[in-house]
């Protein structure tokens, strides 16, 4: 409700400056009453003008009338009035009721088009303190590439509009065809780095970063949207998986026989048999091939669209030289411009988990920016007191829908309507085309009224999706919310038995008992909170760590930071420069200093935690300060333990004092140059560690740092042979520059495989490196004076973390996340996040954007003074013994055993903890004894509602 | 500066990432205009089909 959601809208201007902007939207009439619409998709039905649909990439027909997709939000039609025929052929002309088609408005039950109204633009100045620019990526249009015949083939497409035909909401409603002759595909091959790593056809000299992944997943996919067998070829320049578990997904690709073949495709060509045909050099025969596909996929590139380009010019955003908004390292969300702060791929190009986590940490810095005018304009909604209804005798309210015809066109609403009539405790029953509906909401709240109604049941669709909104309307009409119950005869129903509109009938008649039955069971919920101990706990003493101790601290937090060693700074005090070549040092010397003058900051160094107890918003613990222990209490916590620099054990690492980790050859630089410039040559080797069966994992920066320290090398020396042994490069984004200029400097790049790694002898005083040539095939002699090996990043050791927060750790040791894609920041555990290596390799400006996002999410907390929680918890009754059994199936740690005494004599019992239940139930499926229930679920309850499934049987 | 700041943000762009940065600000005690060009939010993530890892609709 503090989202204001302003669709069809841009920004046309803006003024002032940082904590105070005043921004002109324009906004295009929907022509459709928001207020009024129902979704129904009547007036797209009826209306007769068809043209693309954006949504669809244009592969199918959209009406004028049209919503984007059927989970948009907000689920509400518009009419696009550059294309409608009412519109297009000049309106009414001033008279009422005149003008063409008016389709929509005939057949709309809603009342909500009225094309009689005048229909302009509307202009609006909005005071706003700080501006996110998240307006995201076009993908590349291929057209102008003549090679891969993209306009003139239709089975040629590209990588989104490949997305749309899997899509079960796409085209092919999910079941894959080709679009020419809609035949499945039976063989097909995907064109990587299709508008990427190009600048001879294209300027996107960049790597678009999520176009390999992206490629993986769409042929792994494919198996299931198509009938038998199917073969999958991607054709690469490099595989670029080297994000968290990505390689993981490489490898089961493999597994999966989908081939990879690493060349680039030089023509497509009209095939034999109506396919298209690919020309290539298979650069391990040598030879040159001729295949045929059914279809071709282009993995296109992300580019910055040219209206996106024209929203920085207003608001003067300095672009880089890909037209991407130009940032920092070390403030990875700010603009040029003080108060606008940029996120997701208008920055560069990035997956999914990297624009949740970039966004969140745009969201920080303007939260930080605006901490004293907090809460200022947020509103609260308020609700009328509750009514009590204890004691009173069930008086249910039935409300069936008809969702459209989704619910009735398979079910008698009305006769299942007239059967809700006839059940227990029933004192009103309506039929609504949709029960979701504002005016439906407005209509149940009367009707509550009316009939003196203490609960309310809904026979309509998922809970999941549409529960919150019908409790709302319950406290609206002054009842508890939990004194609802949803009967899904929908999902459960209508949509999977639409064949048998009998069966379906009798099934809803169940499915209905069994909601009123246990509506009449059910008992108001207390309101449950947490009072949030308003202060954080950051563990690490990192780059990670002190940007998320600086952000909480400068938003009023109290924040104590723990770090391990007697030094802040970690494993930044080992690197030299930032992929962008900003130097490090003086911005750890700036940010140490920040930390340690922070009032609000309490640093502990040499200081480990001990142990943990509580829950979101009132954590304590114990930490151990050389030697001292202390309690201290927090509401959140952010975990950046961070990791470390492997120490190889081969390629005579520890034997020969010329061969260096990426850390000791950046000292070496910086101290010993001289004696670098007269080397003899240098050779990196790549993959040391990472991708190798006990570590699968791509270790994400090695290979920018290996481009950094060639380019270091060949500036100090522009003769120096330097070498670089890779499997595959993995320069992400913009880095792709640095590994163009490496080998526009001379830098001799080989690839070799993990089953025939290069080798590393003595011969003399020389160091030999012998690797097997993948153009030449045959073996490599190469005498170097210096082999750096690009080690691995491992995570720290994080077994003690787990155990006392019961978070977890992936395959690899990394802490896990919530959720890969959206909760990127945040563990399984509520109330803590993380940031930095701790979470997976990665740079500075990564770990920084981390560190910030988890700023923002802690501020999500940190913010309230009082934290509402859910009320469907567990609870102990009379009948504990306190046997236990349920301490161990608990899977959030909820329940401990606690001791009692009674008549002198020792007892025990469980205690649930609220903020830690997540109310979902194992504890009361496990227990033999009745003693321990969730509320709302309770054993009586749910026996009630199978007794009522069952009546019939 | 001479004029007091304002409690309030604006996110131009609808895709995760505006989606993102909204919901942070306004559960963070902030008013929010999402700004959206097109007739509703969700960007290119809501054209996607499944997402790795979870392959798992993008809904």
């Amino acid at each position: 409700m503090n989202i204001e959601l302003l669709t069809l809208a841009e920004v046309e201007n803006i003024s002032g400056s940082e904590g105070n902007f005043k921004v002109t939207v324009r906004q295009k009439p929907r022509i459709i009453d928001m207020e009024k619409c129902i979704a129904c998709n009547l007036c797209a039905e009826k209306c007769p003008k068809k043209v693309p649909d954006e949504y669809n990439e244009g592969l199918v027909p959209r009406k004028s009338a049209y919503i984007k997709y059927g989970q948009t939000v907000p689920l509400k039609y518009a009419i696009e009035k550059e294309t409608c025929i009412f519109f297009v052929k000049g309106g009414n002309k001033g008279q009422k009721g005149k003008g063409k088609c008016r389709a929509c408005e005939k057949y709309c039950p809603a009342e909500a088009i009225d094309l009689d109204q005048d229909f302009q633009d509307e202009v609006k100045d909005i005071n706003v303190g700080s501006i996110i620019l998240t307006p995201g990526f076009k993908s590349f249009d291929p057209s102008s590439f003549d090679t891969y015949q993209y306009s003139n083939f239709k089975d040629v497409v590209t990588g989104l509009e490949y997305e749309r035909l899997l899509s079960s909401n796409g085209p092919c409603m999910g079941h894959l065809v080709r679009p020419s002759d809609g035949k499945e595909p039976k063989k097909i091959a995907w064109l990587q780095c299709v508008g990427s790593r190009n600048i001879n056809k294209c300027d996107n000299g960049y790597c678009s970063s999520v176009c390999c992944m992206y490629a993986i997943k769409q042929a792994i996919v494919t198996a299931e949207h198509t009938t038998g067998d199917v073969e999958q070829t991607i054709f690469y320049m490099d595989i670029r998986t080297h994000g968290k578990d990505f390689d993981n997904y490489f490898g089961l690709a493999k597994a999966l026989g989908i081939k990879f073949v690493n060349t680039r495709v030089h023509s497509t060509t009209p095939g034999p048999n109506g396919g298209v045909e690919v020309e290539y050099f298979n650069e391990e025969t040598g030879q040159r091939v001729v295949e045929e596909f059914d279809m071709l996929v282009l993995s296109t590139g992300l580019e910055v669209s040219k209206s996106v380009q024209e929203l920085a010019g207003k608001l003067n955003i300095k672009l880089d030289k890909y037209k991407f908004a130009e940032s920092s390292s070390f403030s990875p969300s700010a603009t040029n411009v003080p108060g606008i702060f940029a996120s997701g791929c208008f920055q560069a190009p990035k997956d999914i988990p990297q624009s949740v986590t970039d966004a969140s940490a745009a969201a920080a810095s303007a939260s930080i920016a605006l901490s004293t005018q907090r809460g200022t304009l947020a509103k609260e909604r308020t609700f009328p007191p509750e009514k009590d209804v204890t004691g009173e005798e069930p008086r249910v309210g039935v409300f069936v829908c008809s969702c459209g015809i989704n619910i009735a066109g398979t079910i008698d609403v009305k006769a299942l309507s007239e059967y809700a009539q006839s059940l227990p405790n029933v004192v009103f029953v309506d039929n609504n085309l949709f029960s979701c509906s504002q005016d439906t909401q407005v209509m149940i709240k009367e009707k509550i009224a009316e009939h003196n109604m203490n609960r309310v049941v809904v026979a309509a669709c998922t809970p999941r999706t549409h529960e919150p909104l019908f409790r709302e309307t319950m406290k609206d009409a002054g009842l508890n919310e939990y004194l609802f119950e949803m009967a899904n005869i929908r999902n459960q129903n209508s949509w999977v038995h639409s064949k048998e509109p009998e069966k379906a009938f009798e099934k809803a008649k169940d499915q209905l008992r069994m909601a009123v039955v246990k509506a009449s069971m059910l008992s108001p919920l207390e309101h449950l909170s947490v009072n949030v101990n308003q202060s954080a706990l950051v563990v690490g003493g990192g780059v990670s760590g002190m940007i998320a101790a600086l952000g909480l601290a400068d938003q009023g937090y109290e924040t104590i930071l723990l770090e391990k060693t007697d030094r802040l700074g970690g494993n930044a005090w080992s690197l030299a420069t930032t992929w962008r070549g900003e130097e490090i040092k003086p911005f750890l010397e700036d940010l140490i200093s920040k930390v340690e003058n922070n009032p609000n900051i309490k640093l502990y160094k040499n200081a480990r935690l001990k142990t943990s107890k509580g829950a979101v918003g009132d954590f304590v613990s114990e930490v151990e300060i050389e030697g001292e222990k202390r309690a201290i209490k927090y509401g959140i916590a952010v975990i950046c333990t961070g990791g470390q620099e492997l120490k190889p054990n081969e390629y005579l690492y520890g034997e020969d004092e010329r061969v260096f980790t990426h850390f000791e050859f950046d000292k070496e630089l910086l101290e010993h140059k001289p004696a670098l410039e007269k080397a003899k040559g240098a050779v990196f080797i790549q993959c040391v560690g990472s991708r190798e069966p006990d570590r699968p994992y791509c270790s994400r920066v090695c290979c920018t740092h290996t481009m950094h320290s060639a380019l270091e090398l060949k500036k100090t020396n522009p003769q120096m042979p330097v070498y670089v042994l890779y499997r595959d490069v993995r320069t992400y984004g913009a880095r792709e520059d640095l590994y163009r200029e490496a080998r526009e400097k001379g830098v001799i790049f080989i690839r070799y495989r993990w089953k025939s790694k290069p080798t590393v002898v003595k011969d003399g005083e020389d160091l030999v490196v012998t690797v097997k040539d993948h153009v030449l095939n045959r073996d490599l002699e190469i005498r170097t004076s210096y082999l750096v090996l690009a080690s691995a990043i491992l995570p720290a050791d994080n077994k003690d973390l787990v155990d006392l927060y019961k978070c977890g750790l992936n395959n690899d040791g990394f802490l896990q996340e919530a959720h890969a894609k959206l909760r990127p920041v945040d563990l399984s555990v509520d109330g803590m996040f993380l940031a930095g290596l701790c979470h997976y390799p990665k740079p500075i400006d990564e770990a920084i954007a981390q560190a910030q996002a988890a700023v923002s999410r802690a501020t999500t907390i940190l913010s309230k003074a009082v934290m509402p929680l859910d009320s469907i918890k567990s609870y102990v009754t009379d009948n504990c013994d306190g046997c236990a059994i349920c301490v161990d199936t608990c899977p959030y740690g909820a329940i401990s055993l606690t001791g009692y005494e009674l008549d002198g004599v020792e007892h025990k019992k469980i205690d649930t903890n609220n903020a830690l239940c997540k109310g979902c139930g194992i504890c009361e499926a496990t227990c033999p004894k009745h003693g321990v229930y969730v509320h709302g679920f309770t054993n009586e309850q749910l026996k009630a509602q199978i007794y009522a499934a069952l009546e019939n049987v | 500066m001479s004029q007091e700041k304002v409690g309030a943000v604006m996110v131009v762009g609808g895709g995760i990432a505006g989606i993102q940065s909204a919901l942070d600000l306004a559960d963070a005690g902030y008013y929010v205009y999402l700004v959206e060009k097109t007739a509703g939010i969700g960007g290119v993530m809501s054209q996607l089909d499944k997402t790795f890892p979870t392959n798992d609709c993008s809904m």
